[in-house]
C-alpha cells in the first residue's frame, strides 16, 4: 500500500506538471505531449508498469478492507471516532477515484467518448493535444466529472500521503507535524493545480 | 444524580442485546464502576444476574478494566481508564450506553468481559529477553543514552488494556504491539533479540486475528496512558529491516 502509494504520488506530481504547461501555450503542451510519445516500446513499458502499480494498489486495498471489515464483527450502536473521516473513508475515495480513472483514459487515452478527437491535428499534422483538451472541457459535464474526480483525489491523498510515511516507518515525533502539514498542503496543491486546467478552459481564460 | 444505563448483555454462545437500567442517587463524586457496583447490589437483591465487567486496581494502573462508554473505549475523558471515570463527567438525566471492547480477537466472554488472552500469546511470542537470571547487576553497568531510556519508559506505559484495539476501526493492535516492542528494542539489553522479538510478535498478532492498522489514529486518542503512533512508525521500520535482514539475508540484528 505505501510503496505503490509512493510511485503514484511520484507520477501524479509529474503529471500535473506536465498538464501545467498548457498555460505556456499550444507549442509548449504539445512539444511536451509528443516528447512522451517518442518510442513506443517506452510508453507502453510505462503504461504496463503504472498498470501494475495501480494494480497493486487496488488489490491491497481490497485485501485490507475485507480483512479489516472482518475484524470488528459486531459494530458500536453510536461511535464516536477521533479518526478523520477521510482515513475512514479511504475505499469510498478509492473507488470513486478509480472510476474516475478509467472515465480519464477513456476520454483524453482511448478517445472512446469522443473519437473525433483522433481527427485534431497541430500545424506539423500531429495530434493536437491543446486543441482536445480545448475542446474536452467545453463541455459543462465532463467538467463537473474531472473537478469531482480531482477533489476526491485529494480527499484520499490528505490521507494517504502522510500515512504512506507512517507505514514505512519514516516518521517520529519530531518530523510527525512536518509531514502532516506537507502532506495535507500537497494535496490542495494537487487539487489546486489538476483543478486549474478544467477550469481555466472552462471559463475561457485559455482558449 | 439519575442516570439511565444502556448496557450490553451476553452470555456464552448468545447473540447479545442491550438492557437499560436506572442508576439512582449517583454521588458526582463516585467513580463509574462504583455506580455500577450500586447498580449490580440492586439487581443481585432482586434476584437477577449483576452486570459482569473487568476490573482490578481501580487506579489506573492495572488495564483491566475495559468499558465503551457512549461509543468510546474508556469514556469521554482524555488519557483515563474506565476506572478513573468520574460520575461527574455526566449529567443527571443522562442515557449513557456501556459495551465491550469489541474486536474479532477479543471475543466476549460474558456481558461486558472480553478474553484479551491474545494479547498474552503476543507477549509470550516475543515480549521478553532472555536473560539467566542471578544476582542482580550492578546499576550502570550497562550504559543506556538518557534519550532512549526516556522513550523506552514512555513505551513501558502502556498498561495492555487494549483500548488501541476497541477503538480501531479495523481492530487493529498495533499501538499495544509497537509500545511492548520498542520498550524492549530501545534499550540495549533487548537489542540482541530485537529482529527474532518483531518477527515474532507481528506474525502472532496476525496470526491471533487482528485486522491491518491503516494509520486512522483513533488508538491514540482512546489510549489512557498516551502512547503514541510514534511507536507503530517505529515497529514498521523495525519490521522491514527485521525481514530484510532474516528472510532476504539470513541474519538478524545480533549477527
Ligand atoms: C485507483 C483507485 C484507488 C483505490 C481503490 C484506492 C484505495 C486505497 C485504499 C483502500 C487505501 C488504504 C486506506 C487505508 O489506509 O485505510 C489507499 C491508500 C493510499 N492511496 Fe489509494 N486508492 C486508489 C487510487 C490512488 C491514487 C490515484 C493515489 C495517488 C496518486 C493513491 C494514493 C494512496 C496513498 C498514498 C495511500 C496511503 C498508503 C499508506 O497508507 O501507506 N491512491 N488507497
Ligand atoms: S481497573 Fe486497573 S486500570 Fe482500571
Amino acid at each position: 500500500m505505501g510503496v505503490s502509494g509512493v510511485l503514484l504520488v511520484a507520477f501524479l506530481t509529474v503529471h500535473m506538471l506536465g498538464n501545467l504547461q498548457i498555460f505556456l501555450g499550444a507549442h509548449a503542451l504539445n512539444s511536451y505531449a509528443h516528447f512522451l510519445k517518442i518510442s513506443p516500446e517506452l510508453l507502453w513499458g510505462f503504461r504496463l508498469a503504472m498498470l501494475g502499480i495501480v494494480a497493486v494498489h487496488i488489490l491491497a486495498a481490497i485485501a485490507l478492507t475485507l480483512e479489516n471489515n472482518g475484524a470488528r464483527p459486531v459494530d458500536y450502536l453510536r461511535e464516536k471516532s477521533a479518526a478523520s473521516y477521510a482515513s475512514r473513508t479511504m475505499i469510498v475515495s478509492g473507488i470513486i477515484v478509480a472510476l474516475f480513472i478509467a472515465y480519464h483514459l477513456l476520454h483524453f487515452t482511448a478517445h472512446v467518448t469522443n473519437p473525433e478527437f483522433d481527427l485534431l491535428l497541430d500545424e506539423q499534422a500531429k495530434p493536437d493535444v491543446y486543441g482536445m483538451v480545448i475542446a474536452g472541457f467545453s463541455n459543462p459535464l465532463t467538467v463537473a466529472i474531472y473537478l469531482i474526480g480531482v477533489l476526491l483525489l485529494s480527499w484520499h491523498l490528505s490521507h494517504g500521503v502522510s500515512s504512506m510515511f507512517q507505514s514505512l516507518g519514516l516518521r517520529n515525533r519530531r518530523s510527525a507535524c512536518l509531514i502532516d502539514s506537507a502532506a495535507y498542503l500537497y494535496a490542495v496543491v494537487i487539487f489546486a493545480g489538476m483543478a486549474a486546467v478544467p477550469a481555466a478552459v472552462y471559463f475561457k481564460l485559455i482558449s | 444524580m439519575n442516570v439511565t444505563l444502556k448496557v450490553w448483555r451476553q452470555s456464552a454462545g448468545e447473540k447479545g442485546r442491550f438492557e437499560r437500567y436506572e442508576a439512582r442517587n449517583c454521588n458526582p463524586n463516585m467513580s463509574f464502576l462504583e455506580m455500577l457496583d450500586e447498580v449490580n447490589e440492586d439487581l443481585t437483591n432482586s434476584g437477577k444476574e449483576p452486570i459482569v465487567f473487568e476490573h482490578d486496581c481501580r487506579e489506573g494502573i492495572c488495564g483491566c478494566c475495559s468499558l465503551v462508554i457512549n461509543g468510546e473505549p474508556h469514556g469521554p475523558e482524555y488519557r483515563v481508564a474506565s476506572c478513573q471515570t468520574y460520575m461527574r463527567s455526566f449529567k443527571d438525566g443522562d442515557v449513557i450506553t456501556i459495551e465491550p471492547f469489541r474486536s474479532k480477537a477479543f471475543p466476549v466472554i460474558k456481558d461486558l468481559l472480553v478474553n484479551r488472552g491474545a494479547f498474552d500469546r503476543i507477549i509470550q511470542a516475543g515480549g521478553f529477553i532472555s536473560v539467566s537470571t542471578g544476582s542482580a547487576p550492578d546499576a550502570n553497568s550497562i550504559p543506556v543514552p538518557k534519550v532512549s531510556a526516556d522513550l523506552s519508559m514512555d513505551a513501558a506505559a502502556c498498561i495492555g488494556c487494549g483500548a488501541c484495539v476497541a477503538a480501531c476501526k479495523n481492530g487493529a493492535a498495533m499501538l499495544f504491539v509497537s509500545a511492548k516492542a520498542a520498550h524492549l528494542n530501545l534499550l540495549p539489553q533487548g537489542l540482541a533479540e530485537k529482529d527474532r522479538r518483531v518477527l515474532a510478535m507481528v506474525g502472532t498478532m496476525d496470526a491471533e486475528g487482528f485486522g491491518s492498522c491503516s494509520n486512522t489514529y483513533a488508538c491514540e486518542a482512546a489510549c489512557p496512558k498516551g502512547i503514541t503512533v510514534d511507536f507503530i512508525a517505529k515497529l514498521n521500520r523495525d519490521y522491514a529491516l527485521a525481514s530484510v535482514r532474516t528472510k532476504l539475508l539470513g541474519t538478524d540484528v545480533a549477527a
